[in-house]
């Protein structure tokens, strides 16, 4: 993050992955389990910066886990157990010794909207609050700049003073968003965004996050095959906790598989 | 329904229509639960209407408002008797305020540590001890303020007698601890954890979780426990009895002994002539109670009303 972000910065790649640097996240031989039951075994991947990584897979799969596992959300449940490591940016991310610092680094959109119970004006406000930012001139300066990323300013830029809860499930999942960004990630984790959402609105959504690979690391978690085939730039089929293969996303879709299960799943066979 | 009223016997739908036991149980249950939900209204009118018809006489004929609210004199017994009241409202008022002040800040840390920190057997533990502790009768929190608290104040300030606010203050505040922690606690537990993740994924610590989100969001649930807590130690009436030392007094210190409006109908309330003027006294301490009660849960629910508009 300090290092490599300034650098990135100049060295902007437009919108394509940078494989020849060292990747952003080093995962090896992740495992998690929930009180001795296993969700995910022996993952091991990389994911480069200003690519969108798309993890695909049947409900069940460990697509979710293994986002809580990438900034350490297993903190929040005591039954989840995490072996293996993950190195963001080199480091060890259970070397963090201040988890929430480490968290502040990376944006998190979840499946449902989760609004927090404050205005749109604050939901946005949070994270830089939380950065110790208190100038109302700064502070509207970041709100505006985010809402605007996550394409929802110019509906909600009269009512920034009402209740996030009360804009509509589309609305709220830009804000969520829109708050993620407010974080100034590098590192962008969404899981599932467009299961509350209709379709124009991902579709919106959509164009946003392949703007914002120019400037960060996304990694995409969707149910939706067509979505990954869009969007990412490689993907990686996860089934029942194992990490059957990763891919460029065009040779996947295009049959070019090791393993058959995959394209029994692309092409909707089950799963 | 048996299946003798399938379409299939001839008559069309029209056979269908017979009233049969899921209908009657249906007006039977809604009958029963609307009993139930009136028995509310009527039970509380029937008290209001109940108190003042007993203390009506008297306040419009004995009562002089001014002395009942500005006086310490309480002598409805004397042959000159007077009915100042002050002392009885300064003394309810004092020992509900420090009893309020103690228990606050206790009850809404026990709830955090529970909501929040604890886990597993800890909070299991803890939810079911502090439950006990609100089943304890008031009498016994009496006996606790007489024999137990009295000499260790006596002992502990060097002071002649030891039922006083301070003694009357801590053990109404242990008692309206519990109901407190239990009510605040359910609010807590009711903000959903969506909120608490989502603001943990925006790198927010777990103090900055509660300060800035749980507690904003559970703001109307800690009121009512609170103002709960406050009605527990306003009506409180054996518990202060005992240990506040039953003095009129307009209290200067915590170790002043004082008098409880409610204290005061219960010790005298048998000595009295059934619509007599002490009698027709009392009574107007409990509108007094009654209208207090009702002005706190009044304001609560305005400033509720006030906070979820917003």
């Amino acid at each position: 993050m300090v290092g490599l972000s300034a650098e990135a910065a100049v060295a902007n790649h437009g919108a394509g992955p940078a494989y020849d640097e060292p990747p952003v996240i080093e995962v090896r031989d992740l495992s998690i389990a929930y009180g001795g039951k296993r969700a995910l075994g022996n993952v091991t991947l990389d994911i480069h910066r200003h690519e969108i990584f798309g993890i695909i897979g049947p409900a069940n799969s460990g697509k979710t886990s293994f986002l809580r596992a990438l900034n350490r959300m297993d903190a929040f449940n005591s039954a989840m157990e995490v072996e293996g490591s993950i190195c963001i940016n080199g480091k060890n991310v259970n070397d963090w010794r201040n988890e929430y610092a480490l968290r502040r680094r990376i944006g998190v959109v979840f499946p449902l909207p989760a609004g927090l119970p404050l205005t749109v004006y604050e939901n946005v406000a949070f994270s830089p609050r939380l950065r110790g930012i208190r100038k109302k001139a700064e502070l509207d300066e970041v709100v505006e700049r985010c809402l605007r990323r996550a394409a929802l300013w110019d509906e909600v830029k009269g009512r920034l003073d009402s209740l996030g809860s009360l804009l509509s499930g589309g609305q709220q999942q830009r804000l969520t968003i829109a708050r993620a960004l407010s974080q100034e990630p590098e590192l962008l984790l969404l899981d599932e965004f467009s299961i509350a959402v209709d379709p124009v609105t991902t579709m919106r959504i959509e164009d946003v996050l392949k703007e914002l690979r120019s400037e960060l690391t996304i990694v995409l978690v969707t149910n939706l095959v067509q979505q990954a085939r869009r969007l990412a730039d490689r993907t990686a089929f996860f089934l029942m906790g194992e990490l059957v293969e990763i891919g460029d996303t065009e040779d996947l879709f295009a049959g070019e598989v090791k393993d058959e299960r995959t394209t029994g799943y692309i092409e909707g066979r089950f799963g | 329904m048996t299946p003798a009223g399938s379409p299939g016997a001839g008559a069309g739908i029209g056979a269908m229509d017979r009233r049969d036991m899921a209908w009657h149980v249906d007006r039977a249950a809604r009958l029963l639960v609307f009993v139930g939900g009136i028995s509310a209204i009527v039970f509380i009118v029937g008290i209001f209407v109940f108190i003042t018809k007993e203390g009506l006489a008297f306040v419009l004929g004995p009562l002089k408002l001014g002395e009942f609210l500005t006086s310490i004199a309480w002598r409805p017994t004397s042959n000159n008797p007077t009915y100042g009241a002050l002392a009885l409202i300064v003394g309810t008022a004092s020992v509900t305020g420090f009893a309020m002040l103690l228990s606050v800040p206790l009850s809404l840390g026990a709830a955090l540590f529970i909501a929040e920190f604890a886990s597993g057997k800890t909070r299991e533990t803890l939810k079911v001890l502090v439950e006990m502790l609100a089943a304890i009768p008031s009498v016994v929190w009496g006996f606790v303020g007489m024999s137990i608290m009295n000499p260790l104040i006596i002992q502990t300030f060097d002071i002649p007698v030891g039922l006083n606010v301070l003694n009357a203050g801590l053990i109404l505040g242990l008692m309206a601890a519990p109901i407190m922690t239990t009510i605040a606690e359910d609010a807590l537990k009711a903000v959903p954890d969506t909120y608490r993740e989502a603001a943990e994924a925006l790198g927010a610590t777990r103090w900055e979780v509660i300060v800035k989100v749980v507690i904003p969001a559970s703001r109307n649930g800690l009121l009512a426990a609170v103002l709960l807590g406050v009605g527990r130690g306003f009506g409180e009436t054996m518990a202060v009895l005992m240990a506040s030392g039953h003095a009129i007094n307009l209290p200067t210190s915590v170790f002043d002994s004082v008098r409880a409006l409610t204290a005061t109908i219960a010790a005298e309330l048998g000595d009295t002539v059934t619509g007599g003027n002490h009698y027709g006294s009392l009574f107007t301490l409990g509108i007094l109670l009654f209208v207090v009660t009702f002005a706190i849960n009044l304001t609560a629910d305005i400033v509720v009303r006030g906070i979820r508009r917003k």
